[in-house]
């Protein structure tokens, strides 16, 4: 459990935004230097070929961009990788390990989370709840821990440190003035937030953002790469969907092109920059 | 804010005090309608002992649904089957060993009431268990088809002759089919005080209950003691659940309400969660059915139609699904109102009206509106049959209760899934909005004063 293992953070004196970082991190303990590897992946729909044999790789501790056109099958690609969808053929392999098949909340202990394209909140929840659901292997999901006399102590115990984290991370989302608002009265962007947020708390070595920024406010957005940056530089690895060039080519060391379900070109944001074939099927022959 | 809120709010003690205020009031208009009636001491203790009855058994049962379907969102329609199969495996586990010549067509296993108790709670989780394996892992509609259809495989079963009689552990034993079964074992208030010593006790204080009813007192004491009782029960209930539903694991279950997708892509293992939280229900309503039947001396299959389902789930949609205190109301106000209510004012109207004879037929109760516009005879006809009308009447209140009221009484009250109050801690003094300036997220709802709002307080939209 990643709370016993978190230094002490800062206390109430220092504020700024650094200290949300103990909130998140417990270190990562990958040692592959590829911990996603996907290899032939394929998903139809019916008569869509959404994912088509799409093959790729991603390294530790780096940011990677995923992009392509809408419906390239980014979104489906996420899905097949996070157990949400099984695959026609293909295999996912996480940390050395073949996840292919395996259930959704599997691969999450595992420690790859997801965020959803279109924000799923929990919407008769509160912030707050949404945020103490995440952390992983509470002793309290016990059911017998949760209603026993004495044992209901170190439950108690652990939701004092969860709750301290969780205010942590509402600080530095500055979304801490909406923690007792039931989710479903968020505004759009603030429900990306929670999501990133809530992601954030379960402590992954790996995480997959589907388009996390659209609808985030650019001061806010600023912060929250600034955070990735800094969570990355710790080992943490991040897989990013985003349609916004500029950020993608600002941010990311490298950049998978997804076009039509199959992997078209990946490479450095320059290498994808001056690729004849993207700029045809994607960017539209204007950069 | 809806007008619900203002309603609590006005009421001093909130919550608890509507509670009171409702129990208080039930109690008042039965005792008057005991007075409207014409019923002596003994009558009045009788009817509040039947009311506190039912009152507690349907808290009970509205409690359990609530773990389902408040909770967790799990469509239990077949609550009656789960109380069925707890009150038959009690018996058979606890009625006296079959004795050829007895009163008794079959026997039990003659062990102790409480071992009765806990297998037929045992015999309900594990029915839950078998029926949610397949059904859970399906969207939450196949789990409703699954277990109405239980429930009246189990009532069919009862009524079977092939499980009228069988041998187990060589005697003779069995549910007894369409006829039922004798439910000859020590009474359950015997055996409980008998259990700790302090049967006597009891005996003496019957005793001295003849002060206020001078015949035969045994019966009045026991109904009133055996409603208390079960009051008990509702508290342990309350208790257990509020537990589970305030804690990490009730977090998950309203996470799974919510969005199971996201509970699992957070990692959390839905099936396990969701089967947990069934098998409680199911345990929860196996030992409200035992409570319900054990002191009536008889049970028979056809007692548990899904009649008897569909009165727990009025009783919780009138509380409010999602809140334990909404729950208890509910249970309290649909035994009060919907359940005795009808045949207390009949009787009212027959005490009040002696002489008025109602047609005895629909046609010669309609026929004098159509022809001469005079309602009485339809009206009268009416109140002589307001029993049957029972079911028509419920439906008329879930009708304006989901046109006016589709949260219940208390269903705005979510309580809050954790152990813990969830504002910020003491030792974290509240965030400026850090060193960079005020970032605030777009559509920012309110100003820094708002990490002061009330729990579960929407906003104003
Ligand atoms: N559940 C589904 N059923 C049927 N078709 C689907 C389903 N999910 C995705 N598709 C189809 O698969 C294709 C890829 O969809 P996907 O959501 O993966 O695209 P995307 O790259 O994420 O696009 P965007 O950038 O617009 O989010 C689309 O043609 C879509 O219609
Ligand atoms: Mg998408």
């Amino acid at each position: 459990m990643s709370d016993a293992a978190n230094p002490p953070v800062d206390d109430v004196a220092n504020e700024g935004n650094d200290d949300a970082l103990g909130a998140f991190a417990s270190g990562v303990e990958t040692t592959e230097q590829f911990p996603l590897q996907v290899e032939g992946l394929r998903k139809s729909f019916g008569g869509i070929t959404a994912v088509d044999g799409a093959s790729f790789e991603v390294e530790a501790g780096t940011l990677t961009g995923l992009i392509g056109p809408n419906g390239a099958g980014k979104s489906t690609t996420f899905n097949l990788i996070t157990g949400m969808l099984k695959p026609d053929s293909g295999t996912v392999t996480f940390n050395g390990e073949d996840i292919t098949g395996l259930e959704p909340h599997e691969i999450a202990n595992r420690g790859m989370v997801r965020t959803f394209q279109i924000a799923r909140e929990l919407s008769d929840m509160t912030v707050l709840e949404n945020m103490m659901l995440a952390p992983k292997q509470q002793r309290g999901e016990k059911l017998w821990r949760s209603v026993a006399p004495v044992v209901r102590d170190d439950v108690r115990e652990q939701e004092e440190e969860l709750l301290e984290r969780v205010w942590e991370v509402l600080d530095f989302f500055d979304i801490d003035h909406i923690a007792h608002e039931y989710a479903g009265n968020l505004s759009g962007g603030q429900r990306k937030l929670l999501e990133m947020a809530r992601a954030l708390l379960t402590d992954p070595d790996m995480l997959l953002l589907d388009e996390p920024f659209a609808g985030v406010n650019p001061t806010l957005e600023k912060k929250l790469l600034t955070h990735i940056h800094e969570l990355r530089e710790q080992g943490y690895t991040f897989l990013l969907v985003e349609h916004d060039m500029d950020l993608i080519m600002n941010n990311c060391e490298h950049v998978i092109v997804l076009h039509q379900g199959k992997v078209l070109t990946e490479g450095t944001p320059d290498d994808i920059r001056s690729n004849e074939d993207v700029i045809e099927a994607y960017l539209g022959g204007n950069v | 804010m809806s007008v619900r809120d203002d309603i609590a709010a006005r009421i001093p003690g909130g919550d608890a005090g509507l509670i009171v205020l409702i129990l208080a009031s039930a109690y008042l208009l039965y005792i008057l309608a005991g007075i409207g009636l014409g019923y002596d001491l003994r009558g009045q203790l009788n009817s509040i002992a039947t009311l506190t009855f039912y009152i507690g058994i349907f808290a009970m049962l509205s409690l359990a649904l609530n773990l389902h379907w408040g909770y967790t969102g799990l469509f239990n329609i077949g609550i009656v089957g789960f109380m069925a199969v707890g009150v038959y495996v009690m018996a058979l586990v606890s009625k006296p060993v079959f004795v050829a010549g007895g009163a008794a067509q079959v026997g039990g296993l003659g062990l102790p009431l409480w071992v009765g108790i806990i297998a037929g709670m045992l015999a309900a989780a594990i029915l839950g268990l078998v029926v949610a394996l397949p059904a859970l892992r399906l969207r939450a509609d196949y789990l409703a088809i699954v277990t109405i259809a239980m429930s009246e495989i189990v009532r069919f079963s009862f009524l079977s002759g092939n499980l009228q009689e069988f041998n187990l552990f060589g005697t003779k034993v069995g549910f007894g089919g369409g006829s039922g079964l004798i439910l000859d074992f020590v009474p359950p208030l015997e055996a409980l005080f008998r259990s700790v010593g302090l049967w006597g006790v009891y005996l003496g204080f019957v005793e001295a209950f003849q002060a206020i009813v001078p015949r035969n007192p045994k019966p009045v004491v026991d109904g009133l003691i055996y409603g208390a009782l079960l009051l008990g029960f509702v508290a342990v209930y309350f208790w257990l659940l509020k537990r589970t539903g305030e804690s990490p694991f009730g977090r998950v279950l309203k996470a799974i309400r919510e969005d199971e997708d996201v509970a699992n892509a957070l990692g959390k293992n839905t099936d396990g969660f969701k089967i947990k939280s069934f098998m409680l229900g199911c345990a929860l309503m196996g030992l409200a059915g035992i409570l319900w039947l054990m002191p009536q001396g008889a049970v028979t299959p056809n007692f548990f139609r899904p009649r008897v389902t569909f009165f727990v789930w009025i009783a919780l949609i009138i509380g409010g699904a999602g809140s334990n205190t909404g729950s208890v109301l509910g249970g309290a106000v649909f035994a009060a109102v919907l359940y005795q209510g009808p045949r207390y004012f009949q009787n009212l109207v027959g005490t009040v009206f002696p002489n008025l004879d109602s047609p005895s037929g629909f046609g010669q109760a309609i026929s004098p509106l159509i022809s001469q516009f005079d309602p009485v005879p339809l009206l009268l006809y009416t109140v002589d049959s307001i029993r049957q009308l029972q079911l028509v009447v419920m439906g008329l209140v879930l009708i304006w209760l989901m046109h006016n009221r589709p949260e219940g009484l208390l269903g705005h009250r979510k309580e809050t899934a954790s152990v813990i109050s969830l504002d910020r801690p003491k030792s974290m003094t509240a965030a400026d909005g850090g060193t960079d300036g005020e970032v605030r997220t777009d559509g920012g709802v309110t100003e820094d004063d708002s990490t002061a709002a009330v729990e579960g307080g929407a906003s104003d939209e």
